[in-house]
């Protein structure tokens, strides 16, 4: 079920977006360049003879050091200058960002589709005829855990009142003393963070590591960030996991459904479909938005 | 004309709510023909909310209104515009980039015709109509009083002429009702005067004035009649002065002689 | 019009007296200096001016973001495709399909607008832009169980534009001037383009183009004043629309085959660019665009390669991806050093540079998504 895998991407997209108000076009290119750099770090290590347990978390750390570096920087030059412009002017920057990244990774690392090294258990469960691989359970629990622990952050402490006073007034919390610059920092690092982290759980799941699966992952994780309701952290999770029960039953049927007309190449399709349905006939999603009440 | 058409905006049972909060709960009035009517009432009582719910920006909940014998329940803004209501807003929202007489321009898109092809062709047609619209809107900014070029950018204009250009753009609809959110806002004595002025010369020209306002002064001297909303609830209808000594309207206003009240910051 | 033009009426017939002469003499002058190579390059680059006048009506005038734009392209020149070529045996004229083309890409702009064009600015942005990539797919797609499309590979051997006997396709010779099929296409494409400027610059100062410009501005308040903004940028979507399927189909006739790698993510952002770089809602600053985009590649692959041999003795980076990488660039510099584009227009300038004294509205959130 490569739902968990939406879910863990839409956990990123859908905190940053409910706190700023901001789609971060970029969040997927950010979760390609965590696969990457744990790609690079691991073959390194690996190469050198180190020992999996040792180098799974050296390149996670690895991965989400350099994801929240890139987090803070497109923040600082791409979007902070930006908080006041029309509409259009993030949205624009935000693409410019991913296509940048796009290319850079391209540069770095080739168009080649690389190898991610097995690093997680892989062994496959059957439940009465759905084969579950080991990995996909990982990927469920670190998506749950990140939730829980996303969720604990925004609701019990100190900095998670802050984000929400920022996302409820930002002019409000600037004034009553609340670094906002700071506080939109630390959101897109943690916002890179777990993105780092989808990366690598991405590239374990699927084998393969490759300068465009950003793209792509990043628009169906939009798609189930707001098919569970943007600004969601539960809606995220849900809606991930949602959007991948859809797309493996609609790829499933569609051939049965259409005679052979629409075959499973299709399958990308789906993901569409659901978020212009959703946009248009619940735009606030499953479980409803949480972004700021506008007057 | 009949009695009954005699009434141009009739609420019964309008509640609107957001979450919990019953915002507007059992709403009932009526406005006649011709007159200016008031709609005051402590901050956060409804008032807005009431403005919204009859130009179509909030949906009611419950109940229904009755504007020039039709009745609505859910309705597009511009379906009211096109029936004959048009409104300002409390913190103005003119199209600060373009022109005020471009402002007033689009306020007469709503009685114009011309579409694609006149746009194209520029046809005699379209060409007379582009004339008139330019002209009518001229007449409209001196009718307000905006003594500045009309190419001045509207976010360009003093706070007191930006108030003035959004009346001018709600006119340029042609409205039965022309609905004001706070109009005064922010203006000194003499601004005040003036509007009242400019109030009272679209009553007699015909048109019917539904203001909600903060200056008691600005109240007493020009509206007909009065509603009082307190936490979404209609306390108390009528003429200025009655209302006025009204106790539970008293007590609405927290207490004490409802006198020249400074005016309350923002609203709610 | 620009400002220096406006005053003296001599000096605007002087001005467009010369650029007449340049225009019409703009092929012979590149084949001469340049080589034929770059009078290809100048068709296309006019195709795409067409392109992105078409977006600047979606995006500039209305202010609708669209990610997707090229799937209307893409309609155009399949529908054209389909028409004119051995796929079905089908050869109807060109006066039948090219409307053909731009009405179903109309069409589509209508059917894909009239659910969504209420959305957010953001997620009307995605949206078209999962538009564009389902039209993608399809067409690569449908290749079985019957053939429409002939998927990845495309269709080919399309007819050539053809007016009455009049063949774009070969050489002609008229009044004692040889005019080989590029320089026909050139001035058959001139020709539309400058309709669609015309048409553009109607547009704009009309009532139709105040309402766009209103909701642009404030889209609660237009639609308080009585205008029915679905129906208006409906009314922008198609006409957009309407230009792509257009220029869709000009293409197809004049490259004489198509297939769904010319009508990707990348095609719609670079139209994008056009707009957004050049000057958004400015014709002049949308046609600069054009060309800059389309000269940019060209100068990339003739200049960049080269150099990097003669620098690093290698090709470190391959035109391709550099040309992206500097369009993505592109994007973010323009927006946060001069947003309104290189040649904006005096109204644009306006909105999106924040003037000293003039007050700023309080938001509601970091990033404002109430437009």
């Amino acid at each position: 079920m490569q739902g968990s895998v939406y879910a863990l991407v839409a956990l990123g997209y859908t905190m940053v977006y409910g706190i700023l108000g901001l789609i971060n076009f970029a969040h997927g290119e950010v979760v390609m360049v965590g696969a990457m750099v744990a790609l690079s770090v691991s073959q390194v290590l690996l190469g050198m003879g180190w020992p999996i347990m040792l180098v799974l978390p050296l390149s996670l750390l690895a991965a989400m050091l350099v994801c929240m570096v890139l987090g803070y920087g497109i923040e600082r030059v791409a979007y902070r200058r930006l908080r006041n412009a029309p509409r259009l002017a993030p949205l624009i920057t935000a693409i410019g960002v991913s296509i940048v990244l796009q290319n850079l990774a391209m540069i770095f690392w080739g168009r080649e589709y690389h190898a991610f090294p097995a690093m997680l258990p892989n062994g496959t469960h059957t439940f009465g005829g759905a084969v579950i691989n080991e990995v996909q359970i990982i990927i469920v629990l670190v998506a749950l855990a990140m939730m829980a622990g996303l969720l604990l952050l925004v609701h019990r402490t100190r900095l998670g009142r802050a984000m929400r006073a920022v996302a409820e007034n930002p002019s409000a919390a600037a004034l009553m003393g609340v670094d906002i610059n700071g506080v939109i920092a630390v959101t897109f690092m943690l916002g890179s963070a777990l993105a780092a982290v989808a990366g690598i759980m991405v590239s374990a799941n699927y084998g393969i590591v490759h300068y465009y699966m950003g793209s792509i992952l990043g628009l169906k994780a939009f798609t189930a960030a707001v098919l569970g309701g943007i600004g969601n952290l539960r809606g995220a999770m849900l809606g991930g996991l949602l959007l991948g029960l859809i797309e493996s039953l609609g790829a499933g049927y569609i051939s049965d459904l259409s005679g052979g007309f629409f075959g499973s190449n299709y399958q990308d399709v789906f993901a569409f479909f659901v978020l212009i349905a959703v946009l248009v006939f619940r735009p606030s999603g499953l479980l409803g938005e949480r972004v700021a009440e506008r007057a | 004309m009949t009695a009954v058409n005699n009434i141009l905006l009739e609420l019964s049972g309008v509640g609107k709510r957001f979450g919990g909060l019953a915002a507007l709960s059992d709403v009932a009035l009526h406005i006649r023909r011709g007159e200016i009517y008031g709609l005051i009432g402590p901050n956060g009582a409804g008032k807005t909310t009431l403005f919204n719910v009859v130009t179509g920006l909030y949906q009611l909940d419950e109940g229904r209104f009755t504007f020039d014998g039709v009745a609505y329940s859910r309705c597009k803004p511009h379906v009211l515009a096109q029936a004959g209501i048009a409104r300002t807003f409390q913190n103005i929202r003119l199209f600060a980039n373009m022109s005020a007489l471009e402002n007033v321009m689009v306020g007469r898109h709503l009685r114009t015709r011309s579409g694609i092809w006149g746009a194209l062709t520029r046809n005699a047609a379209a060409r007379a109509e582009e004339r008139a619209i330019t002209q009518r809107a001229r007449e409209l900014l001196r009718y307000v009083g905006i003594a500045r070029p009309p190419q001045t950018l509207a976010k360009h204009l003093s706070y007191g002429e930006q108030r003035r250009l959004e009346i001018a753009r709600a006119l340029a609809t042609e409205p039965k009702l022309l609905a004001l959110d706070e109009p005064a806002a922010g203006m000194n004595a003499t601004e005040t005067e003036n509007l009242k002025a400019l109030l009272q010369t679209i009553r007699s020209d015909g048109i019917t004035v539904l203001l909600i306002e903060h200056d008691v002064k600005l109240i007493m001297g020009l509206c007909d009649r009065v509603a009082v909303l307190d936490y979404g609830k209609k306390i108390a209808e009528g003429v200025p002065q009655e209302v006025r000594r009204n106790p539970a309207v008293i007590a609405a206003y927290l207490g004490g002689e409802a006198t020249e009240t400074p005016r309350p910051p923002g609203e709610g | 019009m620009p400002d220096f033009l406006r005053h003296d009426k001599h000096r605007a017939w002087l001005a467009f007296a010369a650029l007449a002469i340049v225009l019409l003499a703009l092929p012979f002058a590149t084949d001469a200096l340049l080589g034929r190579g770059w009078v290809r390059i100048a068709d296309f680059a006019l195709l795409y001016i067409m392109l992105a006048l078409g977006l600047n009506i979606v995006v500039g005038y209305a202010g609708l973001l669209d990610l997707g734009y090229v799937a209307f392209f893409a309609v155009g020149a399949y529908c054209y495709a389909l028409l004119g070529s051995p796929q079905f045996g089908l050869h109807l004229p060109l006066w039948a399909v090219l409307p053909m083309g731009a009405l179903l890409a109309c069409l589509f702009g209508v059917l894909l607008g009239a659910p969504t064009l209420r959305l957010r600015g953001d997620y009307l942005a995605i949206v078209t832009l999962g538009f564009g990539e389902i039209i993608r797919i399809f067409l690569n797609n449908l290749n079985a169980p019957f053939n429409l499309t002939n998927g990845p590979q495309g269709i080919n051997m399309i007819d050539p534009l053809r007016i009455g006997g009049f063949s774009f396709g070969s050489t002609h010779e008229i009044l004692g001037i040889t005019f080989p099929s590029v320089h026909l296409h050139y001035y058959l494409f001139l020709a539309f383009t400058l309709g669609v400027i015309f048409v553009s610059l109607r547009l704009q100062d009309s009532r139709i183009g105040r309402a766009w410009m209103a909701i642009r501005e404030d889209e609660v308040a237009a639609e308080a004043m009585g205008i029915n903004t679905r129906n208006i940028k409906l009314l922008a979507f198609a006409m957009g629309a309407t230009f792509g399927g257009a220029a869709g189909g000009l293409f197809a006739g004049f490259q004489g085959f198509v297939s769904p790698e010319s009508f990707g993510l990348t095609e719609s952002v670079m139209i994008l660019c056009m707009v957004v770089l050049g000057g958004m809602g400015n014709i002049g600053g949308v046609v600069l665009g054009g060309v800059l985009l389309v000269l940019l590649p060209e100068a990339l692959r003739n200049g960049a390669g080269p150099m990097q041999q003669a620098l690093f003795g290698k090709t470190l980076v391959d035109p391709e991806s550099l040309r992206m990488l500097l369009f993505g660039l592109a994007l973010i510099v323009v927006m946060l050093v001069r947003p309104a584009g290189l040649w904006p227009s005096t109204r644009r300038r306006r909105e999106l540079i924040a003037e000293d004294g003039v007050a700023q509205q309080e938001q509601d959130t970091v990033y404002d998504s109430s437009k």
